[in-house]
Formats: C-alpha cells, structure tokens, sequence
C-alpha cells in the first residue's frame, strides 16, 4: 500500500525536508499561534467549558462501552428514514462498496465535502480509477487536490501552502477556465475558487461526505463547515453517500449540543462553526429538494480492536485538530511528515493502531511528551499517555533499534548499583569539567553529535552532588 | 527533647535527580539550603542515582521498575521527599504507580511514595509556607516553564511567588512561556533537528523577551536552552529557580566559564 510505502521514506528523512522547506515553514510560522490563542478567546467566554468536556468524554465513554447497541438503533433508524447502511470492514471494502454506488447510479462526476475517513480510505484513487471525476469542495481540500497532495491538517487541509503558492496553483489551474488574472488576496482567491465550484456542484451526481456525528435517536449525519460546501455536497446531487468512521455515532440530540460546544471552540475558537447541518435521509414526498438516495458507509479499519484494549480513549476523538495546533513538533514540521492521513498527537497514536506498529516506529517517539496535547483535548484523550503507552508496546515487540535497547538496559543496571555508578560517572565527569570549565560549555562531545551540533553542552562540575555532599558531611 | 525536636523540625529526604548530581551539583546545594531555611531537616540517601525516566520514555519498563524499586526503598523512612525538578517528580508522583499497578504489594509502596514526593517550590510555597526568601539578583528574568511540572504537578504560580521576594529581580514573561524547549530527554539526541528547531523558537521568545536571565525548574530543558543560547551567542545568563531563590549566583551561570566571569 502507498501509504506504507512512504512511512519506508523514512521519517527522518521527511522531518528533515520539511524543516527546509522555506514555504511550509513560513506558512506554519503563520498559523502558530492563531488557533490557540483563538480558543483561549473562546474558553475564556465559556467559564463551563472544562465541565463540558468533562460531560463531552463522558458521552463518549458511554458510546464506546455500549457501541454495539448505538449502531444498530443507527441503522434501524437510517432504515426507517429510507437510507441504507453498508458495513465495511476495510478501507477497501468501504471504497468498492462507494464506487459500486457510484457504477449504479450512473454517475460521471462526483463532489466531495470534507472527510478524513476517505482520506483513510484513499478513495479519490479509487475513484478516479474507476473513471469518475471526483471534485473536493472545501477549500483546503480543493487546493491540496489541486497540488496533488494530501492534507496535512485534519482541519485546515492546506495549512502548510502560502499565499502566493495558492495564488500560483490557481493560476495555473483556473487560467484555462478563463481566470486569467493571477489572484493574491485571500477574498478574491476564495471568491475565485467559489466561482469555479460552484459549476461543479450543480452537475454532480453523487455527493460524497463525512459526518462529524451519527446520531442514533434520529439516524441524522452531522456535518460542520465553515463554508456551506457540505451542504452543496449533500444536497443537490442525485445521491448522498456519508463515509464515516462507527466510532462516530452518539445517542441523541441533547449529546449533540454538548459536543458541538466543544467541538469549534477547540477546534477553530470559534463558538460555533458556520454551517450545522443535520442530514436524515433521502428526499421525502414532501420535500422540494434533496438527494434521491441516501447511503452510509461505516467504516471499521481496526477501530473495533482498539475497543477492548488500552486504547480505548483514542476513540472518542472527534477530531477538532487542537492536539495539532498546541503541537510544537506539529509546528516545526508540518502534517506530511508524519507520512499518512493523521498527523499530529493523534495521528502519532493512531496510526501504529491502525496502520500497523512496525511502520510507524518513529511516531510515539518523535515527541517530548510536552502534554499539551493531553491538556487541550476536549475529550480528555490522555494523548501524551498513550503515546508512552505505544514506546512501551514497540520495545515489547522489539520494534526499536537493539542497539538503542542495549544502551538504556545496560544504563539501567548500572543505575540501580548507586556506588558503581558514581565511580563509573566520576572519570568522564573529571575529563568534561577539565575540558570544558574555562568556557563554561563543550562545543562538541563524542557520540553526541545531535545535540552539539547545534548546541553547547555545559560543563559538568568536576565531581558530583553525592560525592560532594558525603565528603563535606563525612558519612553516608 | 528529642522527640521534641523531630516534631518541631519537618524531615525531609532529597532526590537530587541525575542531571543535578552529575551536572549542576549547586542545584542539590541551593535545595538544601532553601529546605533548612523553610525549617526542613534535609536527609540525602545515597542510594539514589536517576528516577527511571530515560528507561520508562524509551519503552523499557523492566529496567524502569528496577530502578523505581531501588528508589521507593531508599526513600521508605522520609516524610517528605523532595527533588528540584517537575519532571522527576512527575515520574515518581504519576507514573510509578501505574507502572506496579498490576503488583498489589509495590502499588501500595509506590502511592505512599507518589503521596510524600514534592517538587521544591511547590513544597516551599504549599507545605511550608515559605512567603519569601533572603536573596538579592540584579537583573530581569524570564521563567521557562517546563511541561511536566506545569500541566502534571501545576506548578506555575509557585516559583513566581518566591521570586517575587528576591531584592533587586524584575520577572518579565516571555511570549510562548508554556511551550516544550524541545528537550525531552533522549528526544533531543534522536531527533535533534526537531529538537534544534524547537529550542531554537525558544531562545528566539527569550530574545524578544529582551531579559538577561532565563529561570527554570528543571535542569534539562535549562541545560538545552542555556546550550542553544550559547551556541548564537545570545547574552542570556541561564539559572536553575532554586540558585536565585538560595542566593547561589555568584559563580558561573550554566553554561558560563570562569572566562566568563
């Protein structure tokens, strides 16, 4: 699989273009900051936002243990309002079972709103194999479809384009279709993209989105965009196909209220997103518009093992990005690097779970277990946890390097034999101090070339606290 | 009387974490002194070496739990234990106990242990009621505040409160104070251009900052700081919180020579 594939780049190897990479470096130079002082602005205005996501993880957590129970009231209810639902267990399943839709419906063209989970299933290839055209309608997707890429930000696809490279893809896209003027001001690029879309939308056949919640007392997909695409998405085209992961279902509306009033605030600061918008079926007698059919795709992908073991929290994300913006790795070295779909803390301890630990080794340890991520989820995922949780699994299964795992063994030992440690610490400590005491700091130590290659190493004191203290006070 | 004595004087048991004792003794000295002048009898074991976090942070929980054992030992007959550092105390506070939580018998060593472990200013200001302390430093500082001792042990207020005694120090806050320096432990080995770029932001908030001391609680983030700061050149003079709290700033700042002085 291509998403394996380029974990094999080498993480190291990503991180490092990244960090050179001038444009995504000035364009997440920009973007720092932003969110998290925008959802320190909206928690300020909400003084019961922290009880709110105390009540937020709570529905989760009650959804998770009694999971089973919540899909099927779904689906009855899906059912009673004239939708199907299909159940797949794979990404591949999911997406044979869309474009089967697709052949079904006749369809040539199809509009996408936003949803990772066919990110997660890859379906614009299979798609577009299939030879449909396939269209993605937010604006962040729109762009990062437009480069040929994927998002690098569960929220903010194209987080890591500037400006002037937008301005550029556009230019290079849309001049055909008669926009010949290169655009650089945000309102006139999003204006531009609108104008383009919006011929897309109206001949669609088939619109494809995700869903932020399935309800299960209605059997009503959930969906908040800050620019309507959604809503165009799921209601001109002949059919409404929903791809959403099963982890996504809650039991009522009232559980709905309290989760959108954690969801913007932590994901934009926003109070609430622009648009919410509640799809239940297809078109009624009744109606004047509205899709003909209306499919749900639910998605497993290794989310119902992760029920039974210690990953359990990991599911109640519901993916608002906040552990990415607080990232300061996230930060330095933007969504891709982390080399599939979910990037960030979350993507950190998702993808070993379901894409498999031993390609993803670097993930849980590309990080300094900060813990902010853990601090601002607003379902109290214990991110930063969970990623020690993940080191600890790796070396179990023997995932990091033996060389690595030799050298902390061997320090361990000679850790827990105090004496022998301090008269093994004593002659190093002597030869650092007499090198390095008149400066102050050592500009290069063996074997530690990552850390004095762009750093100092400040002197150590030529003997230790313990040996010092026990020959002041003259006993043990 | 001597029951007396040990009444009237709270018994303490310093951890003097690794990094301390094999780098900056003077942080273990300045925690000495600031515990007796708060009224502490301070005991320092010998038996103590590192709380695990270097195993532990790399998967090892074997190697953990052995040195998380030698520790519970060594610090069995202390009421307080005490170490000048938010992410040791971290460790022995929140993680030994889930690291026994399937062996009844160390569990329970191991939350009597997490229940008497304190980091010292949170110590000070909390159990001893320390309001001020007698030390002069001439100049402005800014406070790095390290991640786990911030979002595990909600250390924030606490330094800053002492600080505020201390004759002659102005506290400025930096932009971005709360965020990681990029050191994490073994992090800044295995991932060193991350860790570079991350320490990097950080020297450049302290430099916007326009202070000429960064203060901290934990000597790693501090040493990787005052590393990165020296390594542009900048003219920050970088201090573990306990040295100015304890008066100890007459000699080199970490990372400075006697050439410096």
């Amino acid at each position: 699989m291509s998403a394996v594939a380029s974990q094999k780049v080498a993480f190291r190897e990503r991180t490092t273009r990244a960090l050179r990479d001038s444009n995504l470096q000035q364009a997440m130079g920009k973007a720092r900051g932003g969110f998290v002082d925008k959802r320190l602005e909206a928690m300020a205005a909400l003084p019961e936002f922290d009880e709110t996501r105390d009540a937020a993880r709570d529905i989760k957590d009650h959804v998770l243990a009694n999971l089973d129970g919540y899909l099927e009231l779904y689906e009855q209810k899906v059912i009673e309002n004239g939708g199907q639902v299909h159940w797949a267990r794979t990404a591949e399943e999911a997406c044979q079972i869309v474009a089967d839709i697709c052949k079904e419906a006749n369809a040539q063209v199809v509009t996408k709103g936003k949803s990772m989970v066919s990110e997660e299933m890859h379906l614009n290839s299979v798609l577009e194999a299939a030879g449909l055209k396939v269209v993605e309608t937010d604006l962040g997707e729109y762009i990062v479809q437009l480069a040929g890429e994927t998002p690098s930000h569960i929220i903010a696809p194209a987080v890591h384009k500037t400006r002037e490279q937008i301005t550029e893809l556009f230019h290079e896209h849309h001049s055909k279709l008669g926009y010949t003027d290169r655009v650089t001001q945000r309102e006139a690029l999003v204006n531009e993209a609108r104008s383009v879309l919006r011929g897309t939308f109206v001949t669609a056949d088939v619109g494809i989105t995700g869903a932020n919640f399935l309800v299960a007392e209605t059997g009503a997909n959930v969906i908040v965009t800050n620019e309507g695409n959604g809503d165009l998405t799921s209601s001109l085209p002949r059919v409404h196909i929903v791809t959403a992961g099963i982890e996504k279902v809650i039991p009522s509306l009232d559980d709905l209220s309290v989760l959108l009033r954690v969801l913007a605030r932590s994901a934009t600061g926003q109070e609430m997103s622009a648009y919410t918008s509640l799809y239940s079926g297809p078109r009624q007698d009744t109606d004047s518009e509205g899709p003909e059919a209306y499919h749900v795709v639910l998605l497993d992908n290794g989310r119902s093992t992760m029920l039974g073991g210690g990953y359990r929290s990991m599911l109640r994300c519901i993916r608002c990005g906040a552990c990415l913006n607080h990232c300061p790795v996230y930060s330095a070295i933007g969504g891709h690097a982390y080399g599939w779909v979910y990037s960030g803390p979350m993507g950190s301890v998702l993808t070993p779970l379901l894409n498999g630990f031993d390609d993803s080794v670097d993930l849980p340890n590309a990080c300094t277990l900060n813990g902010r991520c853990k601090a601002v989820c607003p379902v109290r995922i214990p991110l930063s946890d969970l990623l020690l949780k993940h080191r600890l699994e790796q070396y179990r299964r023997r995932l990091t390097p033996l060389f690595g795992r030799f050298l902390v063994r061997a320090w361990a030992w000679v850790a827990t034999r105090p004496r022998l440690y301090q008269g093994l610490m004593a002659l190093p400590l002597w030869l650092m101090h007499w090198r390095g005491h008149r400066r102050g700091a050592l500009e290069h130590i063996p074997f530690a070339g990552g850390w004095t290659d762009s750093r100092d190493f400040p002197t150590p004191a030529g003997r230790s606290f313990i040996r010092q203290w026990h020959s002041r006070k003259g006993k043990s | 009387m001597n029951s007396d004595k040990i009444k009237t004087s709270t018994q303490v048991g310093l951890f003097v974490t690794c990094l301390a004792d094999l780098i900056r003794p003077q942080i273990g000295f300045a925690a000495v002194a600031l515990l007796e002048q708060a009224g502490c009898t301070v005991r320092v074991p010998r038996n103590q070496t590192c709380c695990g976090q270097p195993a532990l942070n790399s998967g090892d929980s074997a190697s953990t739990i052995a040195i998380a054992k030698m520790v519970i030992k060594t610090f069995a007959q202390d009421d307080y234990v005490i170490a000048a550092s938010g992410s040791c105390v971290d460790t022995i506070c929140h993680k030994y106990p889930e690291l026994f939580r399937n062996d009844a018998l160390w569990a329970g060593r191991a939350r009597a242990l997490a229940a008497k472990t304190w980091e010292l200013t949170s110590f000070l200001v909390e159990v001893m009621e320390l309001q001020q302390v007698e030390a002069t430093y001439d100049g402005v500082c800014s406070y790095h505040d390290s991640c786990s001792g911030l979002r595990e042990l909600g250390i924030y207020d606490q330094p800053r409160q002492l600080l505020a005694s201390v004759v002659g120090l102005e506290l400025k806050e930096m932009n971005e104070n709360n965020v990681c320096c990029g050191f994490g432990g073994l992090f800044s080995i295995k991932y060193p251009d991350i860790s570079t770029r991350m320490v990097s932001d950080k020297c450049a908030n302290v430099g916007h900052s326009g202070v000429d001391t960064l203060l901290g609680g934990d000597l790693g983030c501090l040493l990787n700081i005052a590393g990165r700061l020296r390594r542009e050149g900048a003219p920050v003079r970088v201090f573990h919180v306990a040295e100015v709290l304890a008066g100890m700033t007459d000699g080199p700042a970490i990372g400075e020579g006697e050439s410096d002085l």
